[in-house]
Parts: structure tokens; C-alpha cells; sequence
């Protein structure tokens, strides 16, 4: 699973950090940091609920892209 | 499922994600695989957007869920003894369970069958009113300053249009904002150049050969125009199921647990149900991140009806969320996280520089609400506060600037 975030859409409400603080993260300047690009397979439940919350439909998934070795 | 749409869309979603393995039907009537609305009224209408980016990311593949599409059908009877939908297409269908997520549609006035006359809640709506768009008219009349209205008259300006946006109550957002708020809502449109009209209602449009040509105001004055957008609340869509039993009450009246009849649950818009949250009186909560929570929660509680282990059951929790919604008009993002009352106190930022947070108290001095304007981050921790139960106080510390 490969994350991505338009950050053109992204308004930095933290709703994705609520649900997965391991992987999304929004800084005191206001900005979304992705900490995990290819999160590990006990956290995909989460993202993909990061996904489905986020109002601005910001989040992306390319699910079967595995991590690089 | 019935509704192919947010709630819809994320019942079956959730079905799948927690193992449901057995037949899945989703029956929409609309013609589109299930969209996005809240770009309806925003990019879309801007002309920034085209259709193929409101798809909901959950139908990006619409075979990915494993479920048989029935768009372009509607759901025209339900039978609850024999546990049957009828359609507008095709035979009956049997069910185990049944997801009712139909929503709401767009109410309307004497006149809205004129052409120029348009109401705002599906895309073949948003099409048809963004052609209009294109066309260039010399001006634009709202019809009511709900949140539909007031977006609609901030993207019409934002795109050059003259806009005139007509309230029959005292205040915008009257029903969903406190008092001052929606004061600030009427200077930010008429600071964008909207002539706002508060307090006075419109008693009829005139015509020519079927198109629009003026609105005319219960104070006596008419406005001339081409266009004309009727954004005066909504109507839950229940009328199919009249005669089959279910409590309908503006909405389909559920049990705290979103059960509406043994085997069928139903959310999103066009559910009603006591959250306790708030005293517990029955009421519907048209929001998108709603459609997403109930969506999820009643396909749970169905799963747990139809499964035959007890803990299933015991382990659900009342459906209790802190409502959250969001509103962006010109370059200012408006959300309110709980419930808005008069007692009000800015908490962070200043209301001068168009950034601020500020909390709502209820008689008793209880934290119940929060509005953010331009601070969507202290809106979300709002609601998780809410959602804690804290005190004014917590709230008024946890929301403030974090020190330098
Ligand atoms: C223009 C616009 C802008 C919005 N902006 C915001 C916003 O900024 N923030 C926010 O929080 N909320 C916003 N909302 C509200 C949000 O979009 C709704 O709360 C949400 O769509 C509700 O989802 P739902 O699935 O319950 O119902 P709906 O999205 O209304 O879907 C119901 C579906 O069921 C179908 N249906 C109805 N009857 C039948 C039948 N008999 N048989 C088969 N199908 C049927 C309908 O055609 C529809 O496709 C906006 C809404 C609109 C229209
Ligand atoms: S939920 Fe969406 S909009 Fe909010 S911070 Fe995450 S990506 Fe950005």
C-alpha cells in the first residue's frame, strides 16, 4: 500500500491524524506530514479509514503497490 | 442497501471490511456511481472541477466491493412481513437485511419548474446550473441563506456574477449557527459584493415563454433576472415506503441503535434517531461526515442483528457522535463541531483578522459547542473534545494558542 496525499486539496483539519497518528501527522505550522509512505499491513485498517473520513478527499491509495525492498 | 450514495457507499464498504462474505445488492436511483456532493455547490460550480474527480474514492473501482449495481433503479415499496424491496425495474428482491440510506431532496417553490429556475442537490442539478453559469447572465438571485445558498452565491461571485441572495429570516444560517455568526456570514457576502436581503420573502417569480424573468418580493419590490437558485432546506426521501410500515416522521424514525423494523436499519440524511448525546429527542443530522459514521454504524448494527453470537450484539454502543460540519465560502473555511446557543466566547485568534475559534456554552455553563472560522485543526479538536465530555474550561484551555 502506497499513500498520497493531494496537498492542494488537504486543508490540515488532522482528521487523518486522529485515526492513524502512526502514519499522518499535523504540525504546530499547519502543515500535513505524511510519516509513513507504505505503512505496514496492521495499519492499513486505519488508513483506510483515514481515507474514507477525510472530507476532502485528499488521501490516495495505490493498494497493492508494495513497499520498495 | 438502498441509496447509492455516502451512507450507502460506506455501509457496504464496512460489510465488506468486517468480513460480511455473502450477496450484496446496491439500488440507486440516479444514473452515476456514487459522488461526492459537497464540490457540487463549491469546485464544481466553479467550473474548477469536472465530473470524473467527485467520484467517491470508495467506488473508484466499482468492482472492488464484490456487489451487484442497480443504478438508474428505484426502490418503490418495501415489504417488511415478507421481506421484500420492490423496484422500479425488474423483479422484487429478497433480503436478509436491509441498509436505508436514500437521504434527502431539494425542496421546492412554485416556480422551480421554470427554466432558469434550479435547485441544488444531485450532479445532473449541479450540471444543469453550472451551464447556466457558463452562459453569462447579468444576474443571479438566491433563494434562501442556508449553507447550499450562501455557497452557491460565494462560487456565482468568485466566477463574476451580480448576485442578489434572499432570506426570509432575520439572519443567514438562523437555523444552524448562532446569532452572530450568521451576522458575520451576511458582511462576508455582502464584503464579496452579494446584495443581501434579510427578513423578507418571496411571494412568486414571473415568466416568458417558460423561462424566468423576475422574483417578486413579499415587500413589493422584483428583482429581474434569468437565474434563480432555490436553496430552502430539504425534504427526507420517504415517500417510497409509505404504507410499509416504518415510522416515518420527517425521516425514517430509528431506535438509538439506528434499527428501523427487525432486519433494516437506515442512516445518512434521511435517518432519524435519539442520540443522547443531546437529551435524546429524535432528530435527522444532515451532515457528510454523519453519512459516513452512521453508514458505518448501521451496517454494523445489521451484522450484529443477523449474527447469532450474543457479544455482537451486547458490544454495540448507542449511536452518540458530536455532530461536525463544514462550510467554505470564498477563502473562508466556516465549521461548527457540537451544537451552537448564544452564550459564546472566542477562545483563539480575533474575530478582526478573519481567524479565530469560539466555544458555545449551554445554561448551565456546560461546553456543547464550538465554531472555527479559518481554523479547521481547532475544529476537529473541538468535536474530540466534545466527544471527552471536557469542561468549558479544558476546552478553553486546550483550544487556545499553544504558548510561543
Ligand atoms: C451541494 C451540496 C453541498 C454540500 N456541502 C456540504 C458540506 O460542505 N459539508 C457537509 O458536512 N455536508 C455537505 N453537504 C451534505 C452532504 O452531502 C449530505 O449530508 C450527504 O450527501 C448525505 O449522504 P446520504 O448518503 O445520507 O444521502 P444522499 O447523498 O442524499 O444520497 C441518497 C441517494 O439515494 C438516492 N435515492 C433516493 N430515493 C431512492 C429510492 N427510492 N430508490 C433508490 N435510490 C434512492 C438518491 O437519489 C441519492 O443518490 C452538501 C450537500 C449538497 C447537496
Ligand atoms: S483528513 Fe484530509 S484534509 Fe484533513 S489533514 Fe488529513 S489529508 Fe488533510
Amino acid at each position: 500500500m502506497k499513500i498520497n496525499v493531494d496537498f492542494d486539496l488537504c486543508e490540515s483539519n488532522a482528521i487523518c491524524m486522529q485515526i492513524a497518528p502512526e502514519v499522518f501527522e499535523v504540525r504546530d505550522d499547519d502543515f500535513l506530514y505524511v510519516l509513513i509512505d507504505h505503512p505496514p499491513a496492521e495499519l492499513h485498517a486505519k488508513v483506510r479509514e483515514a481515507v474514507d473520513r477525510c472530507p476532502k478527499q485528499a488521501i490516495s491509495l495505490a493498494e497493492d503497490l508494495p513497499a520498495p525492498e | 442497501m438502498v441509496g447509492a450514495s455516502l451512507a450507502g457507499l460506506q455501509a457496504a464498504q464496512t460489510l465488506r471490511r468486517d468480513g460480511f462474505d455473502g450477496e450484496l445488492t446496491m439500488v440507486g436511483d440516479e444514473p452515476h456511481y456514487p459522488y461526492d456532493r459537497p464540490p457540487l455547490s463549491k469546485h464544481f460550480l466553479a467550473g474548477a472541477w469536472e465530473e470524473e474527480k467527485l467520484r467517491l474514492r470508495a467506488a473508484a473501482d466499482p468492482d472492488a466491493l464484490g456487489l451487484t449495481w442497480r443504478l438508474g433503479t428505484a426502490a418503490t415499496g418495501l415489504d417488511l412481513e415478507a421481506k421484500r424491496l420492490e423496484l422500479s425495474e425488474g423483479p422484487a428482491l429478497g433480503y436478509d437485511g436491509l441498509i436505508i440510506a436514500t437521504g434527502a431532496a431539494a425542496r421546492t417553490l412554485p416556480g422551480c419548474e421554470l427554466a432558469g429556475v434550479h435547485v441544488l442537490r444531485t450532479l445532473d442539478d449541479a450540471v444543469a446550473l453550472r451551464a447556466d453559469f457558463d452562459g453569462g447572465p447579468d444576474h443571479v438571485v438566491v433563494i434562501g441563506a442556508g449553507f447550499i445558498g450562501a455557497e452557491v452565491a460565494a462560487t456565482a461571485r468568485e466566477r463574476g456574477l451580480a448576485v442578489t441572495m434572499i432570506e426570509a429570516a432575520s439572519v443567514p444560517l438562523g437555523r444552524v449557527l448562532d446569532r452572530s455568526s450568521g451576522e458575520a456570514i451576511a458582511d462576508l457576502h455582502r464584503a464579496n459584493g452579494v446584495d443581501v436581503r434579510l427578513g423578507v420573502g418571496v411571494s412568486g417569480m414571473r415568466s416568458a415563454g417558460g423561462r424566468v424573468t423576475h422574483v417578486d418580493l413579499e415587500d413589493g419590490s422584483a428583482i429581474q433576472t434569468s437565474v434563480v437558485v432555490v436553496g430552502i432546506g430539504v425534504v427526507p426521501n420517504v415517500g417510497w415506503l409509505e404504507g410499509s410500515g416504518l415510522t416515518l416522521d420527517d425521516g425514517i424514525l430509528c431506535d438509538e441503535t439506528c434499527l428501523a423494523a427487525p432486519s433494516v436499519v437506515a442512516a445518512g440524511d434521511v435517518a432519524r434517531w435519539p442520540n443522547a448525546r443531546f437529551g435524546g429527542a429524535p432528530s435527522r443530522v444532515e451532515q457528510w461526515d454523519n453519512a459516513i459514521e452512521q453508514g458505518a454504524y448501521a451496517a454494523r448494527r445489521l451484522l450484529a442483528w443477523l449474527s447469532t453470537d450474543p457479544d455482537l450484539a451486547t458490544d454495540l454502543a448507542p449511536f452518540q457522535p458530536v455532530p461536525w460540519f463544514w462550510s467554505d465560502q470564498y477563502d473562508k473555511k466556516i465549521q461548527l463541531a457540537g451544537i451552537p446557543t448564544e452564550t459564546a466566547a472566542v477562545v483563539h485568534g480575533s474575530v478582526q483578522e478573519q481567524r479565530f475559534v469560539k466555544i458555545y456554552l449551554d445554561d448551565a455553563g456546560l461546553f456543547v459547542g464550538a465554531l472555527a472560522w479559518n481554523r479547521p485543526r481547532q475544529a476537529i479538536q473541538a468535536r474530540q473534545l466534545l466527544a471527552e465530555g471536557a469542561s468549558a474550561e479544558d476546552a478553553r484551555a486546550k483550544l487556545a494558542p499553544a504558548p510561543a
